[in-house]
């Protein structure tokens, strides 16, 4: 396995970048997202699946003092799949948790990505409304937290 | 001589059978789901999580519905669970300075960049038993503050400018990071192990230990310097891909405690550090963590050992709750055998005695 995507040798940091962004979208996606997605792809390709999806475990790591040495901090499960198109072309996924088939669909979808005739489907169709959802999410959280930020005030004393 | 004896069968069916009974109880309520316990039941199930040491929210609530709640059974489950499954491999580090944050809080500099955040804490609750929540009423939203992202760094990084602090802990160059899953713990043990060790360790246990450094046993001055909670990202490196892959986000608890240091021969004064790093919201746990992590440095700086919180031994051999509630609870299992073998040689040792006893009388008598 590897890179099968020769024409992404041109420019393979960008290319790289890309993909590294578009799969931890998928990485995030909800299993129902990825079914739904799924089930409005038109054209759907011949799938062939050549690992898992499998679960298994990583384990997770911390700094000391936050910016130190490593140390082991505990498991977490994972699931993975690799799938071939009838074109050849070579998908993988990896996502936390135990949905297989969500990250048979991710695979599916990172394979299609590598394919330039349906990048830009596959950008907008799926990986912008994951992205929007969890932006959604995160601003949420961060206005939520924010309102429970501590104004501190001082109480002027004396006259001088 | 060993006797095997058997039987028992169809009472241990019949006891698991009530056993699943009692669990799902009065048939007219209706059952919990499990994506109930994930969400109104959330710090058990990451209690589960840290001390079961596998992050799964789902499992962790599964767990805590088949032991009917009880935490340390729940977290045996998980360990078990997780003997199951193979490994893929270590993630990277996660970066808890790009943590989203959801709660923030410094006890020694009120004006930090990036502000004290209170977010959904017990804190400042005047912990007065709510008749409301006892009915299923409405739940207000929470309050919005919309502005701009501010920059929230440690505070251990805006005091460690001038050397007051100590630097985050660094570990002999090209030393192995230990995992105590792979290799059985040898003592010494370096601090990342410990660090691992402490993170999956009972919270009770080492809120007791913590506690006890606080009230003199081990004293080390602390201060919470910082607390945060938040999502951080996991990432991994694969064999079949160049650049790292994010796995998604957990939620982990850090605990950056500050404590005094007079110094020695080496060093001069200055603060040092003890640090907490858990699975979920667990801002007692991570604290716990951080001063036991502190207290068991004093090999590393110097320090007297005279308190059982600083005894790295003592402390990481009885941390695990698993370890611990297995030991324990053995003493359940039948021991006839060994128990009979103690009768008799209680017997023997009971006749001597009283041999002993009526000669020791006799010689006493005739010497009179």
């Amino acid at each position: 396995m590897g890179n099968e995507d020769s024409s992404a040798t041109t420019n393979a940091g960008e290319a790289d970048f890309g993909r590294k962004a578009a799969m931890a979208l998928l990485a995030q996606a909800t299993v129902q997202e990825m079914k739904d997605f799924w089930a409005h792809w038109a054209d759907k390709p011949q799938v062939e699946t050549l690992r898992g999806p499998e679960t298994g475990l990583v384990m997770m790591r911390g700094r000391i003092g936050g910016g130190g040495a490593p140390f082991n901090l505990g498991e977490a499960t994972v699931t993975r799949a690799t799938v071939r198109l009838g074109n050849g072309a070579v998908g993988h996924a990896y996502a936390l948790g135990r949905s297989s088939e969500k990250v048979r669909l991710a695979a599916i979808f990172d394979a299609l990505w590598q394919e330039p005739a349906y990048r830009q489907t596959v950008e907008d169709t799926i990986l912008a409304p994951i992205a929007q959802r969890l932006n959604d999410n995160l601003e949420d959280r961060r206005a939520e937290t924010a309102a429970t930020k501590v104004d501190f005030f001082t109480m002027l004393r004396g006259d001088n | 001589m060993y006797v095997a004896v058997k039987g028992g069968e169809a009472a241990i069916r019949n006891a698991h059978k009530l056993l699943a009974d009692r669990r799902r109880g009065d048939r007219s309520l209706p059952a919990i789901g499990l994506d109930q316990i994930v969400e109104q039941l959330a710090l058990a199930v990451d209690r589960v999580m840290a001390e079961g040491s596998l992050y799964d929210t789902e499992l962790a609530a599964l767990a805590v519905k088949q032991a009917r709640g009880d935490v340390i059974e729940a977290i045996f489950l998980v360990r078990a669970y997780r003997t199951t499954l193979p490994r893929f491999g270590y993630t990277k580090p996660v970066e808890t300075s790009q943590m989203a944050i959801e709660r923030r809080i410094s006890a020694t500099f009120k004006d930090l960049p990036g502000g004290q955040l209170l977010g959904p804490t017990f804190d400042y609750t005047h912990r007065l038993l709510d008749p409301e929540l006892a009915e299923d009423g409405v739940v207000e939203t929470p309050d919005h503050r919309v502005e701009a992202p501010e920059h929230t760094p440690r505070v251990t990084d805006i005091l460690g400018h001038d050397g007051m602090i100590e630097a985050d802990g660094d570990m002999p160059e090209g030393l192995e990071t230990g995992d105590l899953t792979r290799e059985p713990l040898s003592f010494p043990l370096e601090r990342d192990l410990r660090l691992q060790a402490l993170a999956r360790g009972d919270e009770g246990f080492l809120l007791g230990l913590a506690y006890s450094t606080q009230r003199g046993y081990g004293r080390s001055h602390p201060f919470a310097g910082e607390i945060r909670i938040g999502e951080v990202e996991i990432e991994l490196e694969v064999a079949e891909l160049d650049f790292p892959l994010t796995l998604g986000r957990i939620r982990v608890t850090e605990c950056q405690m500050i404590n005094q240091f007079k110094g020695s021969s080496k060093q001069p004064p200055q603060f040092t550090r003890g640090y907490g790093l858990v699975f979920g919201q667990s801002e007692r746990k991570s604290m716990s963590m951080a001063l036991c992590d502190r207290a068991l440095r004093a090999r590393e700086l110097g320090e007297d050992i005279t308190a059982a919180a600083q005894d790295e031994e003592f402390v990481i051999s009885h941390s695990d709750n698993v370890q611990s509630t297995g030991f324990v609870e053995h003493l359940k299992l039948p021991h006839y055998v060994d128990f009979q073998a103690e009768l008799d040689l209680v017997r023997r040792m009971r006749g001597e005695h009283e041999r002993r006893e009526s000669e020791n009388s006799e010689t006493k008598e005739a010497a009179e």
